[in-house]
């Protein structure tokens, strides 16, 4: 981070958090190539899961489990690096709206690409 | 790790929930959803972790008493629990019932002693060694005079819906406490609601609509009935809104002076529910300002929870209360798995 308080104070905290989630999850499901791994999903635990997730990688607090993400992801076909990276495409958009800096986004970017080989159970 | 229950002491097998687990032992915990919408499987834990989940959607009051959904509870620790309380459960008679349609079973339901609710909270209905939610389609003064009333899709081969067309006036039945957060917030009287309601899921939002009316609610109110044919369309505006209690309330007088458009979405003449309440989201402005009730099957409901959700509401804002396909409840010892679910429809979630 380009600061000593957290992306995720400067962005307003777990209020911000929350609405950055939904901008994020928006923009997920409307994309083709991602959407059909949220048909059967319940959209209030996604939400809460994507809030953590958004949490640990703004630096926010409370600890975010890896083995949860691995567990999570596991059951699903023919995910591969394509995903990870257009949902870090997303996530990366929905902070540029939300008016983060780019090197702030960059860094965010780095600690979501963190959790990919959780995310592609490798 | 150990569940312990009236000084008996019951094994869990990794995963299994408290109620998955006494069930494997032939302890029958009453259950509807299994999903900790229904509350049937409520405990109360002595010592012990239940785990967090467990208590997810309790009303404060519950959880400062200790308890927590057995569907839900995976300890950390072993655990000590009681059944819940009797007074969770209220003794009740049956009143004269009468179709709405025929498909739809207007029942009445006098309780021993009041039961405390909000317009749009749902109940599970005991009779007969069988259990059911449902959502109550009345608001608690109209309670008073006529019974808690339920709007009842009638299955033939529904095991409960049947049981209770047929079952006569004085028959005694239990109502569960009352639960569900798809209720109206007087402090929100100035942004739009938007209520939309599949099958008798238009029941719990006529009222919620009339608890609207009543305080007096400033913004536009649009409900929505959606029905699978035309046949489905078993109340008008009407009867929802002013003639809510067959004669012994007050007619909501006002609702005419008030703006509330009344919907239908027939899906066999090409209507889908999804799209209409989007449109009809658009048609009230800034997705922010609204709040969203909505009731019925539970692909529906989730249709219209995402389509309001991409429409730019915050799924803060959309209060959601799905059918569940119901199961024999365990009351009675007779339990079915999950996927033998009887046709009738029981009612959870917020």
């Amino acid at each position: 981070m380009a600061d000593d308080i957290s992306l995720y104070d400067r962005l307003g905290g777990a209020g911000a958090v929350r609405a950055a989630t939904e901008i994020f999850y928006r923009k997920v499901l409307s994309d083709p190539l991602l959407e059909r791994y949220f048909d059967d999903v319940d959209m209030d635990r996604q939400i809460a899961k994507q809030t953590a997730f958004l949490t640990m990688v703004l630096g926010g607090p409370g600890a975010y489990g890896g083995r949860d993400l691995r567990t999570a992801h596991a059951g699903l076909n023919g995910l591969d690096d394509q995903h990870v990276d257009r949902v870090i495409a997303h996530l990366s958009a929905t902070l540029k709206e939300l008016g983060a800096a780019d090197p702030d986004i960059d860094s965010v970017a780095q600690v979501a690409a963190s959790v990919r080989d959780d995310v592609l159970n490798r | 790790m150990r569940v312990t229950l009236a000084g008996q002491d019951y094994e869990l097998r990794p995963g299994e929930s408290v109620l998955e687990g006494m069930a494997r032992h032939g302890v029958r915990l009453p259950w509807v959803c299994r999903a900790g919408a229904c509350h049937s499987c409520l405990v109360r834990v002595v010592h012990g972790d239940p785990g967090t989940g467990s208590r997810h959607g309790l009303k404060d009051a519950w959880r400062d008493r200790g308890y927590a959904l057995a569907c839900l509870a995976h300890p950390g620790s072993d655990l000590t629990i009681s059944f819940a309380d009797d007074d969770s459960t209220t003794p009740a008679t049956l009143l004269p019932s009468r179709m709405l349609s025929p498909q739809v079973l207007l029942a009445r339901v006098r309780p021993v002693r009041p039961v405390t609710f909000r317009p749009g909270q749902h109940v599970v209905l005991q009779g007969a060694g069988m259990a059911r939610s449902y959502s109550i389609a009345n608001l608690p003064a109209e309670a008073e005079h006529d019974g808690i009333a339920f709007h009842v899709r009638v299955y033939p081969s529904g095991a409960f819906s049947s049981w209770l067309a047929r079952a006569a006036p004085g028959t005694p039945v239990t109502i569960g406490a009352p639960a569900g957060e798809c209720c109206y917030l007087s402090t929100d009287r100035d942004g739009p609601l938007l209520l939309a309601g599949t099958g008798t899921g238009i029941a719990p939002l006529t009222a919620v609509a009339r608890d609207a009316l009543a305080n007096r609610h400033r913004a536009p109110i649009v409900i929505i009935h959606g029905a699978a044919r035309p046949q489905g369309l078993y109340l008008d505006r009407r009867q929802a809104l002013l003639e809510p209690d067959q004669g012994h309330g007050q007619p909501a007088a006002a609702a005419g002076h008030r703006p509330v458009r009344w919907r239908a979405c027939v899906h066999s003449r090409g209507g889908d529910i999804a799209e209409t309440v989007a449109r009809e989201a658009a048609a009230l402005g800034d997705p922010g300002r609204i709040r969203a009730y909505l009731c019925g099957g539970p692909t529906s409901v989730a249709r219209m929870r995402r389509a309001l959700f991409m429409a730019g509401m915050s799924l803060q804002n959309i209060h959601a209360d799905a059918f569940l396909p119901a199961v024999r409840a365990a009351a009675a010892g007779r339990t079915e798995p999950p996927g033998t679910a009887a046709p009738a429809r029981g009612r959870p979630a917020s």
